[in-house]
């Protein structure tokens, strides 16, 4: 059986062609690009080295703290989501009457846009007409009424516990998968042992969960240095700019006609994640084989 | 550790799930109750029931959101795309997986990796812009399409090896070409996987917000998520409609959840696992 006549090259070639045209092309002329002075105000495009990225590296511009806050933001919102995800996870996987009516609540603001997610809780949070202070106004706490996406104290957190809101059920689901296939015998050895909840964390679950948490660092990693959608309905990157991430920070580049600027962001973003994902790829492989 | 400890340690656990549950389903219930009262009513956003049922707040919202085109949008788009990517991602993936030279290892290599890569907008609006897709619905269409090659061959790819190659084999014997080989004896099989790439797909291209925002600026092509953005700037204040108006947007989707919660939870794993 020849092969190449069982299986030809061109059965690829449009899914390959698609992404090397819409995907790959964008990001190597971007970085083309990043090295010009590319912007709406003049025709002429021209090659300027690396001033765009001086600029964005010097401590003049805000643009470090941009890609400072997108680490920060993929550091904590991954770390909110994950730990209260794995107790959760071990939580609805103990016979507890009703968890699969408990899995599917937590499950399902994952299936829904992260815009609609940013429109209800801007509606929640709303500092005169919102649930959240008008509750508090009723139970007389009025002192904790706050403007929380205004509030430079509270809109990290409220940021993040929007984001854990909706993607903690995700993550449970996953490592709930995980745990099941940890064989039983292990516990009921640590019982007999005497074990407690934590050694028996500690030293069968996490270990055993091991694939389940890479791969929930993997989507959180990506999502989290990718993120757009979350941040620019709830605060736009403010007050003033003190929420904006990377492609927050894109988006204002193009509209204000600086294009040369935020191609170079975008490339900044693109060699890092493009290193990131190297390696993790490598690694998976790895592991398959090693399976 | 005694009976009664155990009982405790139970009702505990059950109260802190409830609490749980309860958080997540409280926004849920503010947003629908709320979306039948009348704008004064609404201002509260308390979760009493309304005084009566106003159904006409919906229409309004139809109406006043442009609805209905978006609507349109929003399932040309995704089912367009969905059914060319699953399509063209299963053909790749079939080869790629079947036929493993170098070249082809180096290929899947390359197209996994824009699971993770993020895309330079700014330069991709220049791309479309020259091949005249800027602004378009058929330039949306085979973007969504390219964006979701990576996941898509990703998935499938694993799933290939699940079939045996033997089935090729009878099938070449039988005097099948490879398109009929495929489209007759592999596709079939690959259902499973194909479901849910197809229902993780749409959902991604229904929920999607950024793509259009950078390259659809007419309105009269906007998907539903750019519709309910523009709505809620407008009509600051009226929740009952800005209410109404996402309970229209997220029902198509969870409608979508519900038929095929099976397949996506357990598609979500399995990439997961798989990884």
């Amino acid at each position: 059986m020849k092969q190449e006549k069982v299986y030809p090259q061109y059965f690829t070639f449009v899914a390959l062609g698609l992404y090397i045209l819409l995907f790959i092309i964008p990001s190597v002329i971007g970085m083309y690009y990043s090295f010009t002075n590319w912007n709406r105000y003049s025709s002429e495009i021209k090659f300027i080295g690396l001033e765009n990225y001086r600029t964005i590296f010097s401590s003049g511009g805000n643009y470090i703290s941009y890609i400072y806050n997108t680490l920060k933001f993929t550091v904590i919102s991954n770390v909110v989501k994950i730990i209260p995800a794995l107790f959760l996870a071990i939580l609805l996987s103990e016979n507890l009457r009703g968890e699969n009516i408990h899995r599917a609540i937590l499950f399902f603001p994952a299936i829904l846009s992260y815009l609609v997610i940013g429109l209800i809780f801007r509606s929640i949070l709303h500092p005169q007409m919102g649930l959240i202070n008008n509750v508090l106004r009723v139970l007389g706490l009025d002192f904790m009424a706050k403007s929380w996406l205004v509030d430079p104290k509270w809109v990290w957190p409220s940021i993040y516990t929007v984001d854990a809101w909706r993607g903690v059920g995700y993550v449970m689901t996953i490592f709930i998968a995980g745990l099941h296939s940890i064989p039983k015998y292990y516990y009921e050895a640590a019982d007999i042992d005497g074990a407690g909840f934590f050694p028996k964390l500690i030293y069968i679950t996490i270990p055993m969960l091991k694939p389940a948490i890479t791969i929930n660092l993997v989507f959180g990693i990506t999502y989290g240095l990718r993120v757009f959608d979350i941040i620019f309905v709830l605060t736009n990157g403010g007050p003033g700019r003190m929420t904006e991430v990377i492609n927050t920070a894109v988006f204002k580049e193009f509209a204000l006609g600086t294009y040369g600027i935020g191609t170079a962001l975008s490339t900044i973003l693109f060699m890092f994640m493009g290193l990131i994902s190297i390696i993790l790829v490598r690694l998976m492989s790895r592991r398959e084989i090693g399976l | 550790m005694n009976f009664n400890q155990r009982i405790a340690y139970k009702i505990i656990k059950q109260i802190i799930a409830c609490i749980l549950s309860g958080i997540v389903i409280i926004p849920f219930l503010v947003i629908l109750v709320n979306s039948f009262k009348t704008e004064s009513e609404a201002a509260l956003m308390d979760l009493s029931l309304p005084n009566s049922f106003r159904w006409e707040n919906y229409s309004v919202a139809i109406e006043r959101g442009k609805l209905i085109t978006s609507f349109f949008n929003s399932s040309l788009y995704s089912v367009t795309s969905t059914i060319i990517s699953v399509i063209i991602n299963a053909m790749a993936a079939f080869v790629l997986s079947r036929r493993r030279t170098r070249l082809n290892q180096f290929l899947y290599f390359f197209m996994i990796l824009g699971i993770m890569l993020p895309t330079n907008y700014i330069a991709l609006i220049k791309v479309m812009q020259i091949l005249h897709l800027l602004n378009t619905r058929i330039g949306i269409i085979l973007l969504y399409t390219a964006i979701n090659v990576p996941f898509g061959t990703f998935i499938l790819y694993g799933f290939v090896e699940t079939i045996p190659r033997e089935l090729d084999e009878a099938g070449v014997i039988d005097g099948a070409n490879p398109i009929q080989l495929f489209f007759r004896i592999v596709f079939p099989l690959l259902k499973p996987a194909i479901v849910t790439v197809a229902l993780l797909t749409f959902m991604g291209i229904w929920n999607d917000f950024m793509l259009p925002l950078y390259v659809l600026n007419r309105a009269s092509h906007w998907p539903m998520t750019l519709a309910v953005y523009n709505f809620f700037g407008q009509y600051q204040s009226e929740w009952n409609l800005i209410f109404a108006d996402i309970v229209l947007t997220c029902l198509p989707v969870f409608v979508v959840y519900l038929l095929g919660q099976k397949w996506i939870v357990s598609g979500m794993i399995a990439g997961a696992i798989k990884g």
